[in-house]
């Protein structure tokens, strides 16, 4: 087939060696409280695309939906090899719970025209692990998820699924949507020279109003949080240095717990 | 009583663990509806056995593509069963790959909130109340849905207890799926069980660490893990090291898990594990630095050597078994 489009969905996430708070006010997330990266997943994603281009030829294009500073993440996947970014961001969109995420980028992607649609499988932060799956059905695509290897042959898609307790063989016809896992590959390191021309690649801003969506932001979500407490700090228990009879005692701990 | 939902789990003909999780929060609100999506023939093989786990009902999606197409053909099950129960009080799955998944592409079908990862559903005055355990339980979330019928993924091992045992009939269900929008499963391979508990699911979890210091001292960690009858885990560190496979990694990027006992052999605890155990009902662990943080959250800690104390403790364990 001719050059494939990709477009490949990143989000940028507060990094999981850090402490992460929710905002006392309305229990969404407090991204200002934790050092943001991009999620470890995405950059698999990008790296997918950016094989898959390198030998079928085409273009990358990530999107993300965030705020402002999320352009760090979409400037570090254009210095990886990323040839344009698109960037969905506005005000109105704080809040939004998955369904409407995955209508604000369904929208997005409408605005690009693609072969092919790279997802991480979960993000580390929502954990929702649906998002794909509703952008393939808002898309009409079908959905090629949570795999580990990925190939093109033609306009058919192969690749190893990982399911829980085993992993299937699948293929789809192009265009689709696929999500993949940590294990699909090792993403490269952007060089000084990816950095340098990442600064003179396009992004392309859209909001709201460009995208044409209705009932976004925390308002109309189609999930109402009711509370939300930090789990109490736990108490440590008894602490003992090994005296030769370690294993033993602990054995005595469970048992007096009737744990075994 | 208005029907709950159930999404069976099974794969040739064998139902899941959390099929009667499933059934037994669905009991919770209202009347446990199971929804078989198979080839022809499978919702009455299962019938019984489901009635066993408590449902009063069971849809048949079935379709000679129920198991060579991906996902799609759960969703359009799921989405026929909704609409023959009138108004569902929920739509239950797992929330595991598929059910997930599933989840996600029903919720914008049916166009209705989605709950994801719950560990605990109750009724609420009419409403379904799901609570979520979020950043590997640092905080506990309590949710409802605003939109449509609610869809649930509920997180193996959490729900307790048993739905009482029906006799269910078995109605069937017209259900159509469009190829179009489907992937084909080619070839499809199970991993051997092995003789341990699945990771996830499991009451006992014994992880190693970085301390355990390579693959084969592994053996340590599944010595004790055979004696306990648990669940092999691993930290990250110990993965990236090459010390034992990727599928058993517990922590914020890996699997989550919440057994009844969790011991740590040579795992500092650093944040990124705590967030894949700290819920652990009990937490045993072993590590050579008294200052290491996962002491912080033990129930009970030996500051010594994994490889003195670890071997001692299978071996206590195996001696009080008998």
């Amino acid at each position: 087939m001719p050059a494939m489009n990709i477009a490949v969905l990143i989000k940028q996430v507060p990094d999981t060696w850090s402490e992460r708070v929710l905002k006392d006010s309305d229990w969404t997330l407090d991204r200002d409280a934790a050092d943001a990266v991009i999620d470890e997943i995405d950059s698999r994603g990008v790296e997918a695309a950016l094989q898959l281009v390198e030998q079928h030829g085409g273009e990358v294009t990530v999107v993300t939906m965030g705020p402002d500073r999320a352009t760090e993440s979409l400037r570090k996947a254009l210095a990886m090899g990323a040839d344009k970014a698109v960037h969905v961001t506005d005000d109105g969109l704080a809040g939004s719970d998955a369904l409407q995420t995955s209508a604000a980028l369904a929208a997005a992607i409408g605005t690009l025209s693609v072969d092919l649609v790279i997802t991480g499988n979960e993000s580390t932060d929502g954990r929702t692990g649906s998002v794909p799956s509703m952008l393939a059905e808002r898309l009409g695509l079908p959905q090629v998820t949570s795999v580990r290897s990925l190939e093109i042959d033609g306009t058919t898609v192969r690749a190893e699924r990982v399911r829980d307790g085993g992993y299937s063989e699948v293929t789809a016809t192009l265009p689709a949507l696929v999500s993949v896992t940590e294990k699909i590959n090792e993403p490269r390191y952007p060089g000084f020279k990816g950095i340098m021309a990442a600064k003179k690649k396009p992004v392309t801003v859209l909001g709201i109003a460009d995208l044409g969506l209705d009932a976004a932001g925390l308002a109309n979500a189609a999930t109402v949080v009711l509370d939300a407490a930090p789990r109490p700090p736990k108490q440590s228990g008894e602490k003992v240095t090994d005296d030769g009879t370690g294993g033993t005692q602990a054995t005595e701990f469970l048992a007096a717990a009737r744990l075994i | 009583m208005s029907e709950v939902l159930v999404l069976v789990e099974q794969h040739d003909g064998a139902i899941a663990k959390v099929t009667g999780e499933l059934l037994a929060a669905a009991a919770r609100l209202g009347e446990p509806a199971a929804v078989v999506v198979g080839k022809p023939g499978t919702a009455d093989a299962l019938a019984t056995e489901l009635g066993a786990l408590g449902a009063a009902k069971v849809y048949a999606a079935e379709s000679d593509e129920a198991t060579s197409l991906l996902v799609t053909p759960a969703v359009a099950g799921l989405a026929a069963a909704a609409t023959a129960a009138g108004d569902p009080v929920a739509i239950l799955l797992a929330a595991t790959v598929e059910g997930r998944e599933v989840a996600g592409r029903l919720a914008v079908r049916i166009d209705s909130g989605l709950l994801a990862d719950v560990v605990d559903v109750a009724a609420d005055g009419g409403t379904v109340v799901a609570t979520h355990s979020v950043f590997g339980g640092a905080y506990t979330v309590r949710a409802k849905v605003a939109k449509g019928t609610p869809i649930v993924t509920v997180r193996p091992g959490a729900i307790d207890g048993a739905a009482p045992a029906a006799s269910p009939a078995v109605s069937p269900l017209t259900v159509t799926v469009d190829p179009a929008i489907s992937a084909v499963i080619v070839a499809d391979h199970p991993e051997p069980a092995g003789d341990r508990p699945e990771l996830a699911s499991a009451s006992v979890v014994v992880s190693g660490g970085r301390g355990v210091g390579s693959a084969e001292n592994f053996k340590v960690v599944e010595e004790l893990a055979d004696a306990l009858g648990g669940a092999v885990g691993a930290s990250r560190a110990a993965v990236d090291s090459g010390y034992y496979p990727p599928q058993f990694q517990v922590g914020q990027t890996g699997t989550t898990v919440s057994p009844q006992v969790y011991v740590a052999l040579g795992i500092s605890g650093a944040i990124q594990h705590r967030a894949g155990m700290q819920t652990s009902k009990t937490i045993v662990a072993v590590n050579k630095d008294a200052e290491a943080p996962i002491f912080e959250i033990s129930d009970f800690g030996v500051v010594g050597d994994l490889f003195a104390v670890g071997p001692q403790f299978a071996q206590a364990v195996r001696a009080r078994k008998g």
